[in-house]
């Protein structure tokens, strides 16, 4: 019966050129977390065609055809591991929208990290630059660089510049 | 003889433009006070004949003038008459122009509202917009000019546009977006301005600061209002895709995020000065990246409907040029705005610098995600996708450590605060909102999920922390209430941050406790999900103006009564033959039942999708606070100040700057 909902389902696919519409299945699972498994791999997949869609919200012929992959192979007892290692064997690294970690995707993933590194660094340099400012110039002048005239302000600069 | 008018129009507007970048900044270097002062009046006259243009354009198409190439192929005389003028900026060409216009709406804006600045920096300001306008305008006329001819073969009817455009949210979106990116423009103007003249004080933050902040808040409600578009118009209930589009103007939002609070710190502190300018820089660097990604076709997305690969290189260089230019200006101006005030580790300043750079390291990630793919494609290493399971594993642990520098910020004191009161002060805030996120998804869901209790008791924390402190800032020396005591920028600041933690449990529930079924239902079946009915009464045909619909009745029940009736659709559009979903909602407060058509089955049997998405209007809400304490900000009295007070510095131009310490 399955077949024939999905028969005819492709054919009326077949007749709509609809590419925004309709991506719901009717598949029976024989287990109930078959079903969440389903639904997170699809979104975790994407349509090898469209323009940035995974398979869950993708109504394209491919899309569907996909679906029906993962549905046959979770029906087989295939885990998410083996389902996505088959997909990628067909369509490439491109169908994950997480990518692997291997020597291509190594900055994409580390990156971020580094990214934070150098943060702290930055700050930290910032905040003991800060601390050793005080030491140097002494003085309480602060920030009231909007009350002074030009007049003043050299004044106080030329105080500072004698004190360094 | 009107899209030549406009196309003139825009010419003239061009022309403008050009004597603008120029005169003012001539009059400046030779101090002659009369060229600066032509600065306004070369504004407005931009301004206006922009708006002529754009008028011109949007009469093209009220009256179906399909001898335009661009009116052909984006309208139709059956397009309802909202969706024609939304279908001005419904393409490139239009969308280029109406962020030209918006982009000059500023430049006049602030023309008009400067009488207490200073006249030479104005001038300073004003050009610089006037060379960001005349790059777009050049942009326009040479590659993507939209009044462009179809003669002698006029096409009797238009090809429409696009189904998904002819909707409310795209009737508002764009130009909210444009408003913002284009906004950024002046605090980027502003930060130029502040490097040539090297003067850089807490005047000068507060003159940038209502317009960063305006740009910002407009930004907000424009991505917003995409997230929200796209929820209920491209179908299948999904509000945030981590598209590179989508990444494309939020990347500009989180680093404006970081700059409306540098320039803070800058205006009330006097500190972090380069930090500010860099920021400013940034914000629109990544805004033309932006355009530029959107606009290239060098990726592929969801949302970009006009793309053009030969129009790339126009936005590269545009983007190279004034990135390279101010990156330049920046290396040798930069040592000359160091700021004076110091500050320890325990104050308000170090804790909006680690937030600041935790905002930066989210975009620096975002970028990292965005662009990697195209990177992988150029040196031919194969073709990967970055999507939300990426997005989700680096930008989540960075932003959960910027909310809780968020809850610490406000509380503790400028300059230097006593280690221990802050701590006593916050500390039983925090083991509170540990216990509240550990104990959340126990009693919510039944089960622990990591990363619903991180994310509630995030928002505890930010909650409870931002309304003790405005309980301290309310209470007077002898103990009463007093709302008036804060400034309202103080006030905008609570709300923002309320609507941020608001937006972070909207997106942890929403994201971890909504419920979908795909299923089959024959007429009169119903369906069991998360204590909802729904029953399907069948199909009706709806005739719209120019689409013609299936309509599905659902029927839901709570507890035996009904609660709403939802009627998702699909429709077929005439002339684009597109098909298209549009989903059923019923929204409250507390959650949204959603109901969208897959397709027909057999006797009259239809494939159909329900979701009940609890919490997800919280994202809306989210948004509007956010926005609206940034417009709170922004109309506080201090930036209104009378002439007095900025009229008093340097009135001579050429004044030498206060470099020190």
């Amino acid at each position: 019966m399955k077949y024939i909902i999905g028969l005819i389902a492709t054919l009326l696919v077949l007749i709509s050129t609809s590419s925004f519409a309709g991506s719901v299945d009717t598949y029976q699972f024989s287990k109930p977390e078959y079903e969440t498994r389903f639904h997170d791999l699809n979104k975790i997949l994407r349509c090898p065609k469209c323009q940035n869609q995974n398979l869950a919200d993708s109504n394209s012929m491919i899309s569907q055809d996909l679906r029906k992959e993962v549905y046959r192979l979770m029906e087989e007892g295939r885990s998410d591991e083996q389902i996505i290692e088959f997909m990628v064997m067909r369509y490439g690294d491109f169908v994950l929208y997480k990518p692997k970690v291997d020597n291509v995707t190594y900055f994409l993933w580390y990156g971020p990290i580094g990214f934070g590194v150098l943060g702290l660094i930055i700050l930290s340099i910032v905040v003991v630059r800060q601390r050793n400012k005080k030491a140097n110039a002494g003085g309480e002048q602060e920030q009231s660089n909007e009350e002074l005239s030009d007049k003043e302000q050299q004044a106080l600069d030329n105080i500072l510049n004698k004190n360094k | 003889m009107i899209p030549e008018l406009g196309s003139f129009a825009l010419m003239v507007g061009l022309a403008f433009a050009i004597c603008l970048s120029i005169i003012p900044l001539v009059g400046v270097g030779t101090n002659n006070l009369t060229l600066v002062k032509y600065a306004k009046p070369l504004t407005f006259g931009m301004f206006a004949f922009t708006l002529l243009s754009y008028l011109f354009l949007t009469t093209s198409f009220v009256t179906d003038d399909f001898s335009v190439l661009y009116v052909a192929s984006h309208s139709n005389s059956h397009l309802p008459i909202q969706y024609k003028f939304a279908a001005v900026f419904g393409g490139h060409e239009g969308s280029l122009l109406l962020w030209v216009l918006m982009l000059t709406m500023w430049a006049g804006a602030l023309a008009l509202s400067s009488k207490n600045i200073d006249e030479a920096f104005v001038g300073r300001v004003l050009a610089i917009l006037g060379m960001v306008v005349v790059g777009f305008m050049l942009f326009t006329l040479l590659t993507s000019n939209p009044f462009e001819r179809l003669l002698p073969n006029v096409p009797l009817e238009g090809r429409d546009l696009n189904p998904l455009l002819q909707d409310i949210g795209l009737i508002v979106h764009p130009p909210m977006l444009y408003l913002g990116w284009s906004g950024f423009s002046v605090a980027f103007a502003f930060a130029i301005a502040a490097l040539l003249c090297g003067r850089m004080d807490a005047a000068w933050a507060r003159w940038t600061r209502p317009w960063t902040l305006a740009a910002w808040a407009f930004l907000t409600i424009g991505i917003v209002l995409g997230s929200w578009w796209a929820y209920y118009e491209l179908g299948w209930g999904g509000w945030w895709f981590w598209d590179p589009v989508e990444n494309a103007s939020f990347m500009p939002w989180i680093v404006g995020t970081a700059l409306i609070h540098s320039l803070s710190v800058t205006e009330q502190r006097g500190a972090f000065r380069n930090w500010t300018v860099l920021l400013a820089i940034s914000a629109f660097s990544l805004s033309l990246l932006g355009t530029f990604l959107v606009r290239s076709g060098v990726i592929n997305s969801v949302h970009s409907f006009a793309s053009d690969p030969s129009r790339g290189m126009f936005i590269l260089m545009l983007l190279g040029v004034a990135v390279i230019g101010s990156m330049t200006l920046f290396a040798f101006k930069a040592s000359e705005l160091k700021g004076t005030s110091k500050f320890e580790f325990y104050s308000k300043e170090t804790f909006i610098l680690a937030g600041n750079v935790a905002l930066v390291v989210a975009t620096a990630t975002v970028l990292l995600g965005t662009l990697y793919p195209l990177l992988v494609d150029a040196l031919n290493m194969g073709k990967i996708s970055v999507g939300p399971p990426y997005y989700n594993a680096v930008f989540n642990p960075i932003i959960a450590v910027m909310v809780v520098m968020m809850g610490i910020a406000p509380v503790i004191r400028w300059k230097k605060n006593k280690v221990g009161t802050f701590r006593s002060e916050l500390g039983l805030i925090a083991v509170l909102s540990i216990a509240f996120g550990i104990a959340f998804p126990f009693v919510y869901g039944g089960e622990f999920i990591g990363w619903v209790a991180i994310g509630m008791g995030l928002s505890f924390w930010l909650i409870v922390a931002t309304l003790k402190n405005a309980k301290n800032s309310i209470t007077s020396p002898n103990g009463d209430y007093d709302l008036s005591r804060p400034t309202q920028s103080y006030w905008g600041m609570v709300v923002s941050h309320m609507g941020i933690a608001v937006g972070i449990i909207g997106v942890t529930v929403v994201s971890f406790y909504e419920t979908q079924l795909d299923i089959r239902m024959d007429v009169n079946d119903s369906v069991h999900l998360s204590g909802y009915e729904f029953k399907f009464e069948g199909m009706k045909d709806v005739e719209g103006p120019n689409y013609s619909a299936k309509q599905g009745q659902f029927r839901v029940f709570e507890n035996g009564e009904e609660i709403a009736l939802l009627q998702p659709e699909r429709r077929v559009y005439r002339v684009q033959t597109m098909g298209m979903t549009e989903a059923g909602i019923d929204s409250t407060i507390g959650r949204d039942l959603f109901v969208a058509l897959g397709d027909p089955l057999d006797n009259d049997a239809w494939a159909v999708r329900v979701y009940v998405k609890p919490l997800i209007n919280l994202l809306w809400i989210a948004g509007a606070l956010i926005a609206f304490g940034g417009f709170m900000c922004m109309a506080d009295r201090r930036y209104r100040a009378k002439k007095s007070a900025a009229k008093e510095q340097t009135p001579n131009m050429t004044a030498p700057i206060a470099s020190n310490a």
